[in-house]
């Protein structure tokens, strides 16, 4: 087995003034060329892993135990600037709303040549000649014409395309999109997540993806974490997991996704009884830390 | 069913110490006539420019000394507080009501009714404000009525603005369609639905307004445009103030820094509202 | 199924395109809905389903007639409403009932969640009295699953599965022939889903209500209604009862739309046949 790109061992944090854990001991590791999917529903934590890789915590969320690592070096142990640069030139972020993540006063050529110019030096000609090549591997049509316009001009899924162009714009080894497809129509996310797929397929990239829809991970991922109020509680392969789901959560949100070809096995709310349980389970091991730390 | 909590005040220290002088300055401008110590009115050309009491030459009795003619300095500062309260309230909620429901219905009906409305807001807000005070108060009499119809009539224009801003932003909110939906007529809509929820911004600014409105007062009667001479105001002390300043000081400086801070505390008093309101707001 | 509590015909509706509306003069306006004619039978559940730009929002609204249509005639219980002013659909209001989207804007920041219920039930006169208004809103909220302790609060206190049992609970609280449900869980995590759409199963079951739930997901659809109606660009691409139109779609754009949803299996290949 290859070695991990992005590696996150044993990662909490916590809200600075009432020390709420947001994210519990996540551990997960992503391999090169490997598609990793975290999901969890919305207060998960899964949006605080993404930031915690790229070191944008939010001011009032501290670090309280662990490390994020890529290409084995510890990003905790790195000044602000010297993180900024090593994680410029090798990760990438794919947003979810492709409306707000592009500049609406830039045109679509700057939008993909200012990285390649600011972040690894590239001369302003040729920047603009690899911006046009993107365009073209993310199949928009006419590449030149949709340089010259401007965000507002395209529809949503090309806005995607020209976020998902700029992500690989810089020869990243590791990406992470954050529920890129979930404010596309359904016959939009499926070119997406197949253009997505390709691209990363041929450039070797590792991918962490962010999803709470279980068909996505089916579909695209090899691997996945799932996630419940910050705690990993499921990961394996995503062929085990939808084979053999070992957790009563995991099993929960199978039941509740809606199907349209098992109508009266979907849409199932989960018990009380269960959510009650893991509610249980997150405070036991919360009072667990917090004596292993007066402790020390 | 309890209505809709307006104010859900947890008072930050910019909130009570501003609320703290402007309730002071309001105890002393109802009170005027009880409390002060002389008759800010009675002149005694033997105890002239009488320093106030920390400064050698003062005479006891005078705790911020007297003016040229004699005038007792506190007095006139205590009784001065009536106009410029009179005007606050007056000119603040006048310029308050006249702008927010105009800029209620441009907001809330938007199309002809808002172009109309918004048209108006423009040309108006392309007057120099202080000039056409100075040419309304002289048109109309110099009077404290005149400076609050002026005031009203040159300051509705930001509540209009800010005020139709808000409601077309809540006019968006599902909230309002299902009124509609329910059968409420648009008129209730507004009121019941839409006002609560702009009513923060209101506030917010009627108190920033009633800070403006004592200055304008101030700058008028510091022009001799505002009432008669034998009332005392802050900006006719400053006036009077000023041609002295070398001799007596002290009736230049005590009364700004009353305007100063009653101004101030109006306009910290709105900032510490609009900190409260906005968490719930948004 | 009974008899048809909707009848629509030959249904046109353009709006303003405030975007082009030139400095003076009017906007332009864009055509939303063709020519649709349909029927929503009384006591069923008709899906309408079609991408953004579809026009489904828009045929929901007009149904209720929160917009006015161009053209057409939408025949409620035997009325053709489609050209009544305000003044005329008020006493029908209490029998076209609305839940929207987003459970965070659709609930008046500044009201507790009992004045929420309350109101239209005063508006209406299904309640005459204070007193017998708070009785009615509590028993709506019960019905949807919430503690009456919930009327003193506000919307913002809430979690948006809660908010939207709240804008469930002032629909039914009238007891209306007609409720649109407008995209009610396209904002909500996958379990909050579920419950959502278990509480409306089992709120028709006992209230047998007739309603129109409009939505972008067909596997959504699939389990809650008993018809569901296609759309694509303000036109009616199939309409069919829900079985046959998963197993049989006689349309490619239905059968597109189904094949887009990505089943949570695992195949390979699905990604290679977009």
């Amino acid at each position: 087995m290859t070695e991990a790109y992005l590696d996150i061992r044993d990662l909490s944090v916590a809200l600075q003034h009432s020390g709420d854990r947001l994210l519990r001991r996540v551990s997960l590791a992503v391999r090169p060329g490997e598609v990793h999917a975290l999901v969890g529903e919305s207060g998960a934590g899964k949006s605080m892993i993404a930031r915690a890789v790229f070191g944008i915590l939010p001011k009032a969320v501290t670090i309280l135990e662990g490390q994020v690592t890529i290409e084995g070096a510890d990003l905790n142990g790195m000044s602000e600037a010297a993180r900024r640069l090593f994680i410029g030139k090798r990760a990438a972020f794919i947003p979810q709303d492709p409306l707000t993540a592009l500049n609406p006063s830039k045109r679509i050529a700057d939008q993909i040549s200012d990285r390649l110019i600011h972040i690894l030096g590239m001369p302003k000609a040729k920047a603009h000649e690899r911006a046009a090549a993107l365009l073209e591997e993310v199949k928009i049509a006419d590449p030149e014409r949709v340089m010259r316009l401007y965000p507002h001009e395209l529809s949503g899924g090309m806005r995607q395309r020209v976020l998902i162009a700029a992500a690989f714009a810089g020869e990243p080894r590791l990406i992470v999109a954050d529920e890129p497809t979930t404010a596309l129509d359904v016959t939009v996310q499926r070119q997406i997540l197949a253009l997505i797929a390709g691209m990363q397929a041929r450039h070797g990239t590792a991918l962490l993806f962010i999803t709470h829809n279980l068909g996505v991970v089916a579909k695209l991922c090899q691997t996945a974490s799932v996630l419940y109020a910050g705690k990993v509680v499921e990961q394996t392969s995503v062929r085990r997991l939808f084979a053999d789901p070992r957790h009563a959560y995991t099993r929960a949100l199978m039941a509740a996704t809606p199907r349209y070809d098992r109508p009266e096995e979907s849409l199932k709310p989960a018990s009380p009884e269960l959510m009650g349980e893991l509610a249980r389970e997150v405070a036991e091991t919360d009072a667990l830390w917090a004596k292993e730390r007066a402790h020390g | 069913m309890a209505e809709a909590r307006v104010i859900r005040v947890k008072a930050g220290p910019r909130l009570w110490l501003s609320g703290l002088w402007l309730t002071f300055f309001a105890l002393a401008a109802i009170f005027a006539p009880l409390i002060v110590p002389h008759d800010p009115l009675a002149q005694d050309l033997m105890l002239g420019k009488l320093p106030p009491a920390w400064v050698a030459g003062h005479e006891p009795g005078y705790l911020l000394g007297t003016d040229s003619l004699g005038r007792d300095v506190l007095s006139r500062l205590i009784s001065a507080a009536r106009p410029a309260l009179f005007v606050a309230i007056g000119a603040g909620l006048a310029a308050c009501i006249l702008g927010s429901v105009l800029g209620l219905i441009a907001g809330f009906f938007g199309g002809w009714t808002d172009r109309v409305i918004s048209r108006i807001v423009d040309i108006w807000m392309a007057f120099p404000p202080v000039l056409l005070s100075i040419l309304l108060v002289a048109f109309l009499n110099p009077s404290l009525q005149s400076v609050i119809i002026a005031i009203a009539i040159i300051d509705w224009t930001r509540f209009c603005r800010v005020v139709r801003a808000e409601t077309m932003q809540q006019r968006r909110m599902d909230y309002v369609e299902s009124a509609r939906a329910m059968g409420l007529s648009s008129i209730a809509t507004l009121a019941r639905e839409v006002l609560p929820n702009v009513l923060p911004a209101i506030i917010v600014l009627l108190s920033l307004e009633m800070g403006i409105a004592v200055i304008v007062e101030a700058i008028l009667s510091y022009v001799n445009l505002s009432v008669s001479t034998d009332q005392a105001t802050w900006g006719s002390m400053i006036a009077e103030g000023r041609g002295i300043i070398y001799q007596a000081w002290w009736v230049l400086v005590f009364p700004m820094i009353a305007l100063f801070l009653t101004v101030l505390a109006f306009s910290q008093f709105g900032e510490g509202l609009k900190e409260r309101f906005d968490p719930v707001l948004r | 199924m009974a008899d048809a509590l909707f009848k629509v015909e030959d249904l046109h509706l353009s709006l303003p395109d405030l975007a082009r509306k030139p400095l003076f003069g009017t906007a332009p306006r864009i055509t939303i809905l063709k020519g649709l004619s349909f029927t929503v039978p009384e006591g069923a559940i008709t899906g309408i389903v079609g991408e953004s730009g579809s026009g489904k929002t828009s045929l929901g609204r007009t149904l209720i007639r929160l917009l006015t249509p161009d053209a057409g005639r939408i025949i409620f219980a035997g009325r053709d409403i489609a050209g009544l002013d305000d003044e005329a659909l008020r006493p029908l209001r209490r029998d076209l009932q609305i839940i929207f989207q987003d459970p965070f804007s659709s609930l008046n920041p500044r009201k507790t969640v009992g004045a929420i219920i309350a109101s239209p039930l005063l508006l209406h006169k299904v309640a005459t009295a204070g007193g017998e208004a708070r009785d009615l809103a509590l028993e709506a909220l019960t019905q949807v699953g919430l503690p009456a302790s919930f009327a003193a609060r506000y919307p913002h206190e809430l979690s948006g599965g809660q908010r939207q049992r709240v804008g469930i609970a002032r629909a039914v609280a009238l007891k209306p022939r007609f409720i649109l449900a407008d995209e009610i869980v396209s904002g909500l995590d996958v379990s909050s889903q579920a419950q959502i759409l278990a509480l409306l199963m089992e709120l028709r079951a006992r209230m047998n209500f007739t309603m129109a739930f409009i939505s972008h997901d067909l596997s959504v659809v699939r389990r809650l209604c008993d018809r569901v109606i296609v759309m694509r660009k303000g036109e009616i691409v199939e309409d069919a009862d829900t079985v046959t139109l998963f197993d049989k779609p006689q349309h490619a754009y239905t059968r597109l739309l189904r094949d887009s949803i990505p089943l949570p299996e695992v195949s390979d290949g699905w990604l290679q046949d977009a």
